[in-house]
């Protein structure tokens, strides 16, 4: 035997353990495969493979676990039950920048499943190993590492909190400023993973000077960076005042608002839910978003979008009107009303529906003008609607009844409370009727309104517990008006009037 | 004896006259001596009642100036009491009235004013119309580029196939597929055969695309690069590699939420790098030369 012919034999074998490989990779790629490469029990072959000696065979194995391990829960925890991590956490240090990219997806493919897969990265010092690779040159393998920290740092506060601590943070600042866009993208997801959880873990992002770089990346023309950068500005922004204010400082304002017209749907959802998270906090933060002129975009933003789309500037007018009685007018003077109106008779899901009359009924409670505003675009009779609907949702029925509430106790427009006098239930109608007690004593042009469109015959009609606060407010109608006239319009009048001309002798 | 005899019968008639006299004396003894007693008792009654009462007399002029003294006294100050609470009444209510005057004053000039509310809440729906009708601008300016940018491509795509279809143009003898002599004019792909020039189609793509840019010149709407100029010049360079910030200074702060230092403190935060960080790129090469001189140091030391 010559030297090569046995070296033809290595090679040979060389050769066909990368075809493997490089076929179970790409076997891995399609999900209906995934099952049947399981029961070929494909995780005990690929282990030692991880261990190869050729880099080329290890990397394209790695790559073919990462695919398998995406798909499926169960591969995953195989994964983890196989002890491969710890032997991937080892190599990530040592070898070269293609197999950590690979080395890089397996963990993030392990970690995107579940709080206790990711879990189980950490403790096998995964983290650590990526922020190690944050620090490589390749901005491939940045990318990479970037995205496994987000989805660990995604589940929960303390998973956030070990990427934190392995000194995560200022490493992805700085891949913001990267010029490869994908980089930029990951980085500001991750940064966004990781301020949701808690206001400590937000602060250390703006700690390291995060907002002013994100700031600078709003009139990015990039359609999915602007999405990033937008939901971890909200992220941040959720949690305290200061934090909020901070955001505001960047000077993002006027050029966010100019992102409500981006084509990319998301875009302007994430703008919303910022403005919404920015606005929630105090009556100042709101001025300031108002100021802007941001409210009138977004109330064309309503009238834009469809769906959940609409949620957050539905409750973003909700939190500005809560605030203040100023803030609510300026709802009203930027034609909120109208919208609000539109969105909930044109959304089906009744937590939108729910939002949204919580948020009318913020508007409507300040004042009468306010309540006059709301009355006259006739929604108190929507939200009636809503309220005696049997398939109406729980909380949808709360929030009608406690918006109705809110609003009726500060409405003085009688045309629009005369429809809510007729099949009103009780609870509602006790409101209904102790404004017009108020209102009634003191204008007389409405008194001689309410006889003649038969208000008047309808409280008589109503039939109230003697002593109950209903029964108050009738009588306290009922003294507006002339005797006669009370009783004229008394059911039953007819009659005692008939038994007196039966009794009448003429003298 | 007569005289005698007159005496002794005198004597005895005495003797008789002194028993008598005595027994009735003894007799109503007792009867005076009551009669005395009431006599004296009834004097003496109306003396101590004449005593009494004039004591009682005394007892009450004494009173009654004490009670007059007392009673003026406390009446002086009932009056002075309740012409102090009528003062301070008096009082009370001008501070009321300047008060209200006041705080009506106050609240409708620096808080519910409603000439600033409502010049704020039309100031506001000017601004909104504003907002509005920029983004509008805005949206249209997006779409006519994203529109350029469209035709940009369709071009292309022509010239790339007007490129692959030279072979079609006509030629004096003979016209070609897009030159009918039954049509009036030739077909547009004809003009395009016309004006693009045969490459070989190796060099075909980085000359064609110059050839297409100085085609397109005239033809393409001029469109305004800064687009939406207001809304750029707020955050200076956006897609730029390094940390140029934009400059402060210049323009004036957004809120007054915090101190300028803070937040201009906040915008040039750059991150601390780690440790791993710190040591420098050419770190190794660096420790090498150190020990390199190191070692040629050391046998100079020794010659």
């Amino acid at each position: 035997m010559s030297q090569r012919q046995i070296i033809q034999v290595f090679e040979q074998y060389q050769k066909s353990r990368f075809q493997f490989v490089q076929t179970v990779a790409d076997l891995a790629l399609r999900p209906q495969n995934i099952e049947i490469l399981q029961n070929a029990g494909v995780m005990s072959l690929l282990r030692p493979l991880m261990l190869d000696v050729v880099p080329s065979i290890q990397q394209t194995a790695a790559l073919a676990l990462g695919r398998l391990a995406d798909h499926s829960d169960d591969l995953a925890e195989a994964v983890v039950k196989e002890d491969i991590l710890p032997q991937l956490v080892q190599s990530l240090g040592s070898q070269n920048r293609f197999y950590k990219k690979a080395a890089a997806f397996v963990l993030r493919s392990v970690a995107k499943h579940s709080p206790e897969l990711s879990q189980a990265v950490v403790v096998s010092g995964g983290v650590d190993a990526l922020v190690l690779c944050l620090e490589e040159f390749d901005p491939g393998v940045k990318e990479a590492a970037a995205w496994a920290l987000g989805y660990i740092a995604r589940h929960n506060a303390s998973l956030s909190q070990s990427v934190v601590d392995a000194g995560a943070v200022p490493l992805l600042v700085l891949c913001l400023l990267e010029p490869e866009m994908a980089l930029k993208r990951i980085a500001a997801s991750t940064l966004s993973d990781i301020s949701k959880h808690t206001p400590e873990l937000a602060q250390t992002v703006v700690d390291v000077g995060a907002i002013a770089h994100l700031a600078q990346m709003i009139l990015n023309p990039d359609a999915k960076l602007k999405r990033q950068v937008f939901s971890a500005l909200s992220q941040i922004s959720k949690h305290s005042v200061s934090l909020a204010e901070m955001v505001i400082e960047a000077d993002i304002f006027p050029a966010a608002v100019a992102c409500l017209k981006d084509q990319d749907d998301y875009v302007r959802k994430n703008v919303t839910t910022l403005m919404r998270e920015v606005v929630k906090h105090t009556p100042e933060l709101s001025q300031v978003i108002v100021n802007c002129g941001g409210m009138a975009a977004v109330i064309d933003y309503l009238g834009e979008c469809r769906g959940n789309l609409r949620l957050p500037g539905i409750m973003m007018l909700g939190y500005v009107a809560a605030h203040s009685e100023n803030l609510a007018m300026a709802v009203i003077l930027s034609k909120g009303v109208p919208q609000l109106a539109l969105c909930l008779s044109e959304e089906h899901e009744h937590h939108i529906k729910a939002a949204t009359a919580w948020t009318i009924g913020q508007i409507g409670h300040h004042t009468p003008e306010h309540a006059k505003a709301v009355a006259t675009s006739d929604l108190l009779i929507k939200l009636l609607e809503l309220y005696m609907d049997a398939s109406s949702s729980e909380d949808l029925q709360a929030k009608c009844k406690k918006a109705l509430k809110s609003i009726l106790q500060k409405c003085t427009y009688l045309p629009g409370l005369e429809p809510l006098l007729y099949d009103v239930p009780s609870n509602i109608l006790k409101y209904v009727v102790c404004q017009f007690s108020k209102v009634l004593p003191n204008d007389s042009k409405a008194r001689r309104l309410f006889v003649t469109s038969g208000g008047l015959k309808k409280v008589q009609e109503i039939d109230a517990e003697p002593g109950s606060s209903l029964q108050e407010h009738i009588n306290a109608i009922n003294s507006c008006f002339p005797e006669e006239i009370v009783r004229y319009y008394s059911p039953g009048y007819s009659e005692v009037l008939l038994q007196r001309l039966e009794n009448y002798q003429p003298a | 004896m007569a005289e005698l005899l007159k005496i002794k019968s005198e004597v005895e008639e005495f003797k008789k006259e002194y028993f008598y006299r005595n027994s009735q004396a003894e007799e109503n003894r007792q009867r005076e001596y009551q009669a005395a007693n009431r006599i004296q008792s009834w004097f003496r009654a109306c003396k101590v009642r004449a005593y009494l009462s004039h004591l009682h007399k005394k007892a009450i002029i004494i009173q009654r100036i004490w009670r007059g003294f007392t009673a003026r006294a406390r009446f002086r100050q009932m009056v002075k009491a309740a012409y102090f609470i009528m003062k301070m009444n008096f009082y009370e209510e001008m501070a009321i009235r300047i008060q209200r005057r006041w705080r009506g004053f106050f609240v409708r000039k620096y808080i519910h004013n409603y000439y600033a509310r409502k010049s704020y809440l039309e100031g506001l729906s000017r601004k909104n119309e504003l907002v509005r009708m920029e983004l509008a601008e805005l949206e249209l300016l997006q779409k006519r580029e994203r529109d350029c940018v469209e035709m940009v491509k369709e071009q292309t795509a022509k010239v790339y196939q007007a490129h692959r279809l030279h072979h079609l143009l006509s030629t004096k003898q003979c016209p070609g597929v897009f030159n009918s002599p039954f049509r009036p004019a030739p077909h547009e792909m004809e003009l395009l055969l016309r004006q693009v020039k045969y490459q070989a189609p190796a060099r075909l793509d980085s000359r064609g695309r110059a050839c297409l840019m100085g085609m397109l010149g005239p033809t393409a709407p001029s469109f305004p690069r800064t687009l939406g100029s207001q809304w750029i010049k707020t955050t200076g360079t956006c897609c730029s590699s390094k940390p140029i910030l934009p400059p402060i200074s210049s323009k004036k702060q957004q809120g007054l939420f915090r101190e300028p230092g803070e937040v201009w403190e906040q915008r040039m935060l750059c991150p601390d790098l780690t440790l791993r960080l710190q040591t420098s790129y050419t770190h190794l090469e660096e420790a090498q030369n150190q020990l390199r001189h190191k070692y040629i140091r050391l046998p100079t030391g020794k010659l």
